[in-house]
């Protein structure tokens, strides 16, 4: 039995007396992937801000590790293995892609300025080494050939896989994906479904939010369905498709929203 | 063309090439003295791009720093005996300490705020100058002792010259190292997305201090230099708002996020006043208009939008 690797503990916030996110509990284990699903402004994005410290929680706990990490800042976050996409795209757009992928490497890099400043050869060794390990991830999401073209110059499916480049660059042991295939052309959503494949085989844990649904259905060893910032429905995909709630919220919001994307 | 424009090395090489060749165009010591200016001002700007164009943080009262500088050479030679160069050794130190001081709870705010309390900064260093007359002379200003090496005291401006110019050449290459490292990427992420940098695990509140304190010493270093250029100084002339204003129109002009840019920034701006003295009255005037039209034409600053053209394959 693996103990979780994240664990939300009836996590909730409001926002001027709207509860975005209403007591919502979950585990991640690691090497599994959780989906959330949920109509439009269900919550999904606020609980991944919450659970990435962007957002402090007005009760409830999260855990990573086993370690109580409620409240600390993302870039402490991120030190501890916890990573993430954005919904909203969060692009360095004056760097090369190479470059937004290297600025995740960024924990693992020594940070004394003194070297920076004077380029010790150590420095020089270290940045020799990111730029590799950038060019790999950028080869996994297929974007290698675009690795020195300034990232505000790719296309929003190049973004997309960009994000989860950088995200992975800094070898997180949980990854969250906010709609990682919004947007992406169906090459594209089968290249990033491939990457979560991957990235949830080698031992990383993730915690997706995805409107498509078939590629939920797909990949996800289980999935949590928000409705108004509560937990409607949790359990295995097959669960969850058959659940009346949930056909009942895919038909009323869910299945026009959809049907507007179409 | 423009990839040899940008390259690390090219650069510097370009740069001590340019110095080092400059000299044999130079009819007088009047034009040494112009050139030196040019360099230390260049310094300052090159410290204050760092900052501005890389990392995305305005200061309005970088002059303030400059006068650290300056007045920690003349205070220190002139009243407590100090050889000239630890004086500027301890001025960037001061200096560096200042803005680690002010930086701390001033850096938290953003955009316009952050220009009114850097602005405010810059006014208090040059208030307390020009108050404190037991020291320094007040708003007349202070002489400055000459600065003296191994019994040779360095006075013309082709001294200076040549010695603010290698500073520079020492600044530059600091400046490109800096933004190929870790720290510098970090620095030129947090000017695009704070939030990704943050959940990259940058501390975006110890980055944006680290390059605050290090835009200070670059201009706290400059300041000095122009200290024992001109030996004498005053107030407003090294940390007036006047000043910082010509600072951040330097960047702005030459280009935000472009160590060359700095350069010609620092130098249009150094040398066009003496060329418009031929236009008499309306010397302030063609100014104006000057930086304006080149404002509209190149609106990303002198050399990044002459290097776009120049990638874009034009003329
Ligand atoms: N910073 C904020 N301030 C005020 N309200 C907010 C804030 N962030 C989110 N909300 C509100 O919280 C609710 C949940 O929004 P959220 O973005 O989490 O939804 P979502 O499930 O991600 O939707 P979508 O599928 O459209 O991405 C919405 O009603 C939204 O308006
Ligand atoms: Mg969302």
């Amino acid at each position: 039995m693996s103990f979780p690797l994240l664990e939300t503990d009836n996590l909730s916030i409001a926002f001027g007396g709207i509860k975005a996110v209403d007591s919502v509990s979950l585990t991640v284990q690691p090497g599994k992937i959780h989906s959330i699903i949920g109509p439009n402004g269900a919550g999904k994005t606020t609980l991944f801000n919450l659970i990435s410290g962007l957002y402090q929680p007005s009760s409830g706990r999260v855990k990573l590790g086993g370690e109580d990490v409620t409240g600390l800042p993302p870039e402490q976050l991120a030190r501890r293995g916890l990573s993430r996409s954005f919904q909203n795209l969060q692009i360095f757009f004056r760097m090369s892609a190479c470059d937004n992928v290297m600025v995740g490497r960024h924990r693992h890099e020594k940070t004394s300025m003194l070297g920076h400043l004077f380029a010790l050869p150590s420095v020089r060794a270290e940045n020799a080494r990111s730029r590799d390990l950038a060019m790999g991830l950028l080869e996994r999401v297929g974007l290698a050939g675009v690795a020195n073209k300034e990232a505000g110059s790719l296309s929003y499916g190049a973004l997309k896989r960009l994000e989860i480049a950088r995200a992975l660059a800094t070898e997180p042991r949980i990854l969250l994906l906010d709609e990682p295939a919004a947007g992406c052309n169906a090459i594209e959503t089968e290249e990033i479904d491939r990457v979560i494949h991957d990235v949830a085989k080698s031992g990383i844990a993730v915690l997706l939010v995805e409107h498509d649904m078939r590629l939920v259905m797909r990949i996800s060893d289980h999935v949590l369905v928000l409705e108004r910032g509560k937990s409607l429905v949790s359990g295995t995909p097959e669960t969850v498709r058959n659940d009346p709630r949930v056909i009942t919220a895919y038909l009323g919001t869910f299945g026009t929203e959809e049907a507007n994307r179409a | 063309m423009a990839r040899l424009a940008s390259s690390r090395w090219s650069i510097v090489l370009g740069l001590a090439i340019v110095i080092a060749a400059l000299p044999f165009l130079f009819p007088s010591n009047y034009y040494f003295r112009v050139a030196a200016i040019v360099n230390i001002f260049a310094l300052a700007v090159v410290g204050l791009n760092l900052l501005m164009g890389y990392a995305g943080q305005v200061s309005l009262g970088h002059a303030g720093f400059m006068g650290i500088g300056a007045y920690s050479v003349a205070i220190g030679s002139a009243h407590f005996k100090l050889h000239g160069l630890l004086a500027m050794l301890i001025g960037a130190a001061l200096a560096g300490l200042v803005a680690f001081l002010v930086g701390r709870p001033i850096l938290r705010l953003k955009g316009h705020y952050l220009a009114v309390a850097t602005l405010g900064f810059g006014l208090l260093i040059s208030m307390a100058l020009a108050n404190e007359a037991a020291w320094t002379g007040g708003p007349d200003g202070m002489g400055v002792p000459r600065l003296e090496i191994l019994g040779y005291r360095l006075r013309g401006p082709d001294t200076w010259y040549y010695i603010s110019g290698g500073a520079l050449l020492i600044g530059v290459i600091l400046a490109l190292n800096l933004i190929e490292s870790p720290t510098g990427r970090a620095m030129r992420a947090i000017h695009d997305s704070e939030i990704a940098s943050r959940v990259a695990g940058i501390d975006v509140a110890a980055y944006k201090l680290r390059i605050f304190v290090l835009s200070a010493i670059y201009a706290s270093v400059a300041g000095s230099l122009m200290a024992f250029l001109n030996g004498h100084i005053t107030p407003d002339g090294t940390a007036g708002f006047l000043r910082s204003v010509e600072l951040v129109t330097m960047v702005v002009l030459g280009g935000m996020g472009s160590v060359v840019g700095a350069i010609v920034g620092a130098a249009v701006l150094v040398i066009l006043p003496q060329a418009l003295t031929i236009f008499h009255d309306y010397e302030h005037l063609m100014l104006g208009l000057i930086i304006m039209v080149s404002m509209i034409l190149l609106p990303r600053g002198i050399v990044p939008s002459l290097l776009a053209r120049l990638r874009g394959g034009g003329a």
